[in-house]
């Protein structure tokens, strides 16, 4: 017996800590991966509640998140490939503007 | 039972998700967040969610992150350099996550008794039961994210592709 509680604690504490390596990291591949961090966080929030609720709907919906985010990683890394074909650099203090 | 194995994978998703962040290297927290995922895998599993735990693994530890480590060899990722450009990041960032999970936290223990909780097949959620919500109710929003998709490969095609 585990209180669904100690699940949601666990996913507050990955969504904190999306969002502080989000903000804190300087390398963009990095920064993208901690949104899937905090992606993932709230999905373990979805299949807890689900648990608790008796409902299919928190499951589907993270089947959804799962599919959005497949392929927001797949335009995002595409557009860090460009990016770094244009500047040759990763670091996110260097492409702070849009043009050149 | 149950609660041993939440404390060991939670515990291992928490570390891997510290390491992320305090690694310099792209590709030390690309393996660290595979950590993360594998080990939710395992948190949906006690959870009842079994097709989920068999997508998670396949779709995020197998098929993005496997992206995500093409990229970072592809360009040759280095170590994270240091800029001074963000300071407001430094100040606000770490104390607004804290003061966030200090809110969350604070909220979740006060409605523990509320929110019950969770035994190993205290529901169990087969593929059956999925599959005929998503089939049956929902089938208009599983085809428009097929479109979606289809779009995010021509995008990814088109913006990675060379210029002419």
């Amino acid at each position: 017996m585990v209180p669904i509680a100690y699940y949601l604690v666990l996913s507050a504490i990955l969504f904190s800590i999306g969002v502080a390596a989000f903000l804190i990291k300087r390398n963009i591949i990095t920064v993208f991966m901690s949104i899937e961090l905090m992606l993932n966080a709230v999905n373990l929030t979805f299949v807890a509640f689900a648990h608790h609720w008796h409902q299919v709907s928190g499951q589907i919906f993270v089947f959804f998140v799962m599919v959005v985010a497949a392929a927001e990683a797949a335009v995002g890394l595409a557009i860090i490939i460009a990016l770094f074909r244009t500047r040759a650099t990763l670091n996110v203090d260097q492409v702070d503007l849009m043009k050149l | 039972m149950h609660l041993v194995l939440f404390f060991i994978f939670g515990g291992l998703c928490v570390a891997g998700a510290l390491n992320l962040l305090l690694q310099h290297h792209p590709i030390n927290s690309a393996l660290s967040l595979i950590v993360v995922m594998t080990s939710l895998a395992v948190l949906y599993l006690l959870l009842g969610a079994e097709f989920l735990a068999a997508a998670q693994v396949i779709v995020y530890s197998g098929a993005i992150m496997v992206l995500f480590t093409f990229v970072i060899m592809l360009l040759n990722a280095g170590e994270e350099q240091r800029t001074h450009g963000s300071k407001a990041a430094y100040v606000v960032g770490f104390p607004g996550a804290a003061a966030l999970l200090g809110i969350l936290v604070y909220i979740f223990l006060k409605q523990r008794d509320h929110l019950g909780s969770a035994r190993i097949g205290g529901y169990l959620v087969t593929t059956h039961d999925l599959s005929s919500v998503l089939f049956r109710d929902l089938l208009l929003p599983f085809e428009v994210t097929s479109v979606l998709i289809l779009v995010a490969i021509l995008g990814a095609v088109a913006l990675a592709r060379k210029e002419h």
